[in-house]
């Protein structure tokens, strides 16, 4: 009997400490509208809600801070930042939810390539401008303002580019040159436009022979065990680019693991991308040779598309993100302390 | 012809067979591509460490073998599955990582508490969720699939807000050891074989194993005879809790970090298919632990054999799906009961003695 009571009780603490925390969200969230309204009708900032995927890397962290110091109250706006939590349906209900509160404009990172359409027809309807950030979306193209992000397929070719000049200033450049690639998750956009930007250089020169490309699904494990693969089936490796830094950390792995050396100073050249911090200690620590920097600082080019926007202008379908790359050649220690990822 | 037939019919017979299987694939594709046709299986010396694909096969179905022995033990006592042990093995790599580096800190040169106290609270924190998995089945009741579910959504997220949603980097040689070499060997071989010798002898030299088996066969039958059969339920939970925590850390040390969302991703999938590759009834009661651990280097065995084949990676699930649908099927009784009785027939129709 005692143990019964003890049970309903426990259950009804529960309970009620659920409620509380519902009906705390609840009344949050009318403050805040509530708030939003005032400041809207008393400061006139650009309303403008964001939809992220999560935080699922350091590299989506940078991302999204500098959306937040760049759409600031001082600068003219008023955000309502979402964070989706890696799942589309939040991304949907969030949008939804910007429409609801009559934004004046949409900023969407979104996860996935497909299913937006209906959504952004929705905001479309209701007349709010959508800027579609970082990954693209597979729609008609009237249905949101503009893209801004990286320029993949550049990437790529920046990669060959520097390969090349890198190969000619060792006085390789009649050398057949071995090359493998890690690529990333099979069909996302990164790994599509990587692979095909190193293609077009590759093309070019004849004495580059690409013995093998296999995903290592962005991951360090992964990379680690295809690299391992690629070294036991090719005798003499020159070149592995991976399509992002993790993998390249595996690859450094699993060549160390079979008595093989990497970097400037070793057998195996690697050539990284994303650029973030890690792999700048990487290259300090001389394991690789280059990273080809993908820029997550999205916010200050938002930031300038909707000052144009909200001042009547027009601005270009398709922005790209300004680019660069690091080696080993460069001073990276005092760069690394000014990256912000 | 009485000695095959011993042979064939050993319960370890057929997962071994298959193994031997995958493994022979090799063998016909060496042999057709015109290399050594046992390449597979040559092992060198490089670096001074052990190099080679059977190595590989053996270190990187680690994890897995680890994780195999709890689920085998989970299985059998409670004719449920733990599907918690891949996010359980990402939360006990984040956690001890994040003791190691400090929180907050997303790369760290140097430990901040000595190295044993990180592991060691990593792997009790794969005990604590064992523990909670366990309470929920054995003492509440709740069935297996529904109880480990909580921890399988929740755990990685945890793990995540434990490294401050960054990917805790440990640049610390001492921490490389557990997913590095000891010695010659790779260390997560001997943590592997540790793990299996004692559970082994665990179960054999006590009566614990024929307590998990009557427990499985029929739980209220067990508590009539004497057997405190929520406990050993509950018990099983923690030890398989206790299994994803090694292999958690083994997984987190082997990439020097612990990166949340892919630690230990869908390894859960893998442990139950290599308890069922092993001849594991996944209804409870009878188990073989070695059927288990062979199972599960059966699975890294085909992903090898893929690579080394040199199926693209995007589809290499299609080609170790139908492996696994043939494994699964030779070793179908119906299929067995099949042959067992065409082979009676034939015995019969020569007119010679059945046996």
């Amino acid at each position: 009997m005692g143990r019964r009571i003890l049970l309903c009780g426990l259950t009804l603490f529960f309970l009620c400490a659920a409620g509380c925390s519902a009906g705390k969200k609840a009344g949050d969230s009318g403050n805040s509208d509530r708030e939003q309204s005032e400041l809207e009708a008393s400061e006139n900032l650009i309303v403008v809600g964001v939809s992220q995927i999560g935080a699922e890397s350091d590299w989506r962290n940078a991302c999204t801070k500098s959306i937040k110091t760049s759409l600031t109250r001082e600068n003219g706006f008023y955000l309502i930042f979402d964070d989706a939590q890696q799942k589309q349906e939040n991304q949907i209900k969030a949008v939804r939810n910007f429409i609801l509160q009559e934004v004046d404009y949409i900023v969407l990172c979104p996860i996935v390539e497909t299913g937006w359409d209906a959504v952004l027809q929705e905001a479309r309807d209701a007349g709010i401008p959508v800027v579609v950030a970082d990954r693209q979306v597979d729609v008609d193209e009237d249905l949101y303002t503009c893209w801004v992000g990286a320029d993949f397929r550049k990437e790529g070719e920046t990669a060959g580019g520097w390969l090349a000049e890198e190969l000619e200033r060792q006085g390789r450049e009649d050398e057949e040159i071995r090359l493998v690639t890690l690529q990333g998750t099979v069909g996302a956009s990164a790994q599509i436009g990587r692979t095909e930007g190193f293609a077009r250089v590759l093309k070019e020169h004849e004495n580059w022979k690409m013995l093998e490309m296999a995903s290592g699904d962005f991951t360090q494990a992964k990379g680690e065990e295809v690299m391992g693969e690629f070294l036991k089936k090719y005798d003499d490796i020159d070149v592995v680019i991976c399509e992002n830094d993790n993998m390249a950390f595996g690859a450094v792995d699993a060549i160390k693991a079979a008595g093989k050396t990497c970097g400037p100073s070793g057998e195996i050249m690697v050539l990284s991308f994303d650029a973030v911090s890690a792999a700048f200690e990487a290259m300090i620590d001389g394991d690789i040779n280059a990273a080809f920097e993908c820029n997550p600082l999205l916010g200050p080019k938002i930031r300038e598309i909707l000052d144009i926007l909200s001042s009547g202008g027009t601005v270009d379908k398709i922005q790209y993100m300004e680019e660069t790359y690091f080696d080993t050649s460069m001073d990276l220690e005092n760069i690394l302390k000014t990256r912000m990822y | 012809m009485s000695n095959i037939k011993k042979l064939t019919s050993k319960r370890l017979f057929l997962p071994v067979f298959c193994m031997l299987l995958v493994m022979m694939v090799n063998i016909l594709f060496d042999l057709f591509s015109g290399n050594f046709p046992f390449s597979f299986f040559t092992i060198s010396v490089r670096n001074g460490v052990l190099f080679g694909r059977l190595i590989d096969v053996l270190n990187r179905g680690s994890e897995i073998a680890i994780l195999a022995i709890g689920m085998t033990l989970v299985v059998s006592s409670s004719a449920g599955t733990d599907i918690s042990v891949g996010s359980v093995m990402s939360l006990s790599a984040a956690f001890c990582c994040m003791l190691l580096a400090g929180y907050g800190v997303s790369s760290a040169n140097e430990l901040a508490v000595p190295l044993i106290v990180g592991v060691l609270a990593g792997i009790l924190m794969g005990c604590f969720c064992g523990a909670i998995n366990g309470a929920l089945v054995a003492y509440l009741n709740v069935q297996p699939m529904v109880a480990t579910l909580i921890l399988y959504s929740a755990a990685r997220a945890v793990g995540l807000l434990l490294c401050n949603n960054l990917i805790v980097y440990v640049r610390d040689d001492s921490f490389k050891f557990f997913g590095g070499f000891c010695g010659f060997i790779p260390t997560p071989i001997v943590i592997a074989a540790i793990c299996i010798v004692v559970v082994s002898l665990v179960l054999k030299k006590t009566a614990l194993g024929l307590y998990v088996q009557s427990v499985g066969i029929n739980k209220k039958a067990s508590r009539i005879a004497g057997l405190n059969s929520a406990r050993i339920i509950f018990l099983c939970y923690v030890v398989s809790g206790l299994c994803a925590g090694i292999a958690g850390i083994v997984a987190a040390s082997r990439i020097s970090s612990a990166d949340s969302n892919n630690i230990g991703l869908s390894y859960e999938l893998d442990a139950i298919l290599s308890v069922a590759l092993g001849g594991n009834s996944l209804g409870g009661g009878k188990f073989s632990l070695a059927g288990s651990v062979i199972g599960a280097y059966t699975i890294q065995a085909i992903t090898t054999t893929l690579f080394a084949i040199g199926v693209s990676t995007d589809q290499a699930p299609v080609y170790k799906a139908i492996i696994v649908i043939i494994i699964v099927a030779i070793q179908a009784t119906p299929l067995k009961d099949y042959f067992r009785q065409r082979s009676a027939k034939k015995a019969t129709l020569k007119g010679g003695a059945v046996r």
